[in-house]
């Protein structure tokens, strides 16, 4: 590749990459799925395939199938023809890959971002969660499996309003 | 079909690639099942969190069982994807433990099985992921934290039925004496487990025994539960020798893809 085309090519993987992590979640479409830290890997194969690396929140996140097309279909409508989307396991997600914008977005969407880091076994609930309405520290874990799988249920004893947290994981 | 020969006599395989392909499909299988066990409790659930619950620890096992259904199907070479192997295999070709295939029966049936499937489960895959082999290690890494909280999920309501009023303590004590016998079978190790572990490939289910026993004695009793006296053991699942709950399972699970192969949505 001689210099000229090299910049070209620098913009062109950076608006591919904007393109990928811009597509929103479809389970919680407040944030994008650059946002939650699934998107692994962007690049562009010298003979111009753009290729994605996905990896899934949960082993059966039903997600994980809707996200991949709707990466291809946001890819196909930026012009990209010769594209190649994988999933990979390892290393398995963690909430600690979402953005601190994701955890600002969640949180004004009244889903309450996991807080720290998540420990090695993944287990922290006995932790203090403030309710996203009215502040309050006073709330009571309802369900550890909530709306998708990486939430669990609250309910604030303050206010009463029930509300989902992203887990620790 | 034999002991010898688990991977059918359709499949002529080198027998390094052959216990690859039956260790995935072991692994895989006891998922699979799992899941469409507790899948079962979709909207009967005691409460509404508990459907959700245990909907969704059924997803985690299925999205375990899908990377090595479809794993053990490329080691095969044989063309087979998941769908094929999760819906067109025959009872005696299912390699799962007879753990996964009880009935439900009531909550506290399903949870003592949650209760000793997980915590074999999570020993086995903070083990695993230290396995040579990418793709076993790599499933072990996502499982090990899905299984962490159906441990916990299990280990919170066997405390609560165990140590709660007289009908559910005496529920739970039911439960717990009825699939004690199943829960041998989680550590047998054959040529499979043991040859694929030498190689560091696989986890040894035996050295997983006493710590095992150990984690679950302790759970029951502080849930003032009594651990059972061993009076007899079930085996055979890993050589696809099931218990009579078995069929009935697998044909529920598979009436629709036979009746209409090939059916998408």
């Amino acid at each position: 590749m001689n210099a000229s085309a090299v910049a070209p090519a620098r913009e062109f993987l950076e608006s591919v990459r904007e393109v990928c992590e811009s597509v929103p979640d479809p389970e919680l479409p407040v944030v994008t799925i650059g946002d939650l830290g699934i998107v692994r890997h962007v690049g562009v194969s010298p003979s111009g395939v753009v290729e994605v690396v996905l990896t899934p929140t949960y082993s059966g996140c039903p997600a994980t199938e809707v996200i991949r097309d709707d990466v291809r279909a946001a890819l196909s409508a930026r012009g990209c023809t010769e594209i190649s989307i994988r999933t990979v396991l390892a290393p398995a997600w963690t909430t600690d890959w979402i953005t601190d914008d994701g955890r600002r977005k969640l949180a004004a969407h009244g889903i309450v971002p996991p807080s720290g880091r998540a420990s090695a076994r993944g287990v922290d609930l006995e932790l203090g969660v403030r309710c996203p309405r009215c502040g309050s520290i006073e709330t009571r874990l309802v369900s550890r499996f909530g709306s998708t799988p990486c939430q669990a249920m609250y309910r604030c004893t303050s206010c009463l309003d029930p509300f989902d947290r992203i887990k620790p994981y | 079909m034999s002991a010898d020969n688990p991977a059918g006599d359709n499949a002529p395989m080198a027998p390094d690639v052959r216990r690859l392909h039956v260790y995935a499909l072991r692994l895989g299988d006891d998922a699979l099942i799992l899941a469409q066990r507790l899948s079962e409790w979709a909207s009967r659930a005691p409460e509404i969190e508990e459907d959700i619950a245990l909907t969704n620890m059924a997803l985690d096992l299925l999205g375990q069982a899908r990377a090595l259904l479809a794993y053990a199907g490329t080691v095969e070479g044989a063309d087979r994807d998941e769908d094929d192997l999760a819906y067109l295999r025959s009872e005696r070709e299912f390699w799962n433990v007879h753990l996964v295939e009880q009935e439900n029966g009531d909550f506290a049936h399903t949870i003592a099985r949650q209760l000793f499937f997980s915590t074999y489960q999570l020993a086995l895959y903070e083990e695993l992921i230290s396995s040579g082999d990418e793709m076993l290690a790599g499933v072990a890494a996502k499982g090990v934290k899905e299984a962490a909280y159906h441990r916990d999920h299990a280990e919170h309501w066997v405390a609560r039925l165990g140590d709660g009023t007289d009908e559910s303590h005496r529920r739970m004590q039911a439960a717990v004496d009825r699939l004690w016998p199943f829960t041998a079978e989680l550590f047998d190790a054959d040529d499979v487990e043991k040859t694929l572990a030498a190689q560091g490939v696989a986890v040894d289910p035996s050295s997983l025994a006493a710590g095992w026993r150990h984690a679950v004695g302790e759970v029951l009793r502080s849930a003032t539960l009594t651990i059972p006296e061993t009076v007899w053991n079930s085996h055979g699942g890993r050589r696809g020798v099931h218990t009579e709950a078995f069929g009935y399972l697998l044909a529920e699970m598979q009436y629709l893809h036979r009746t209409h192969p090939g059916a998408t949505w």
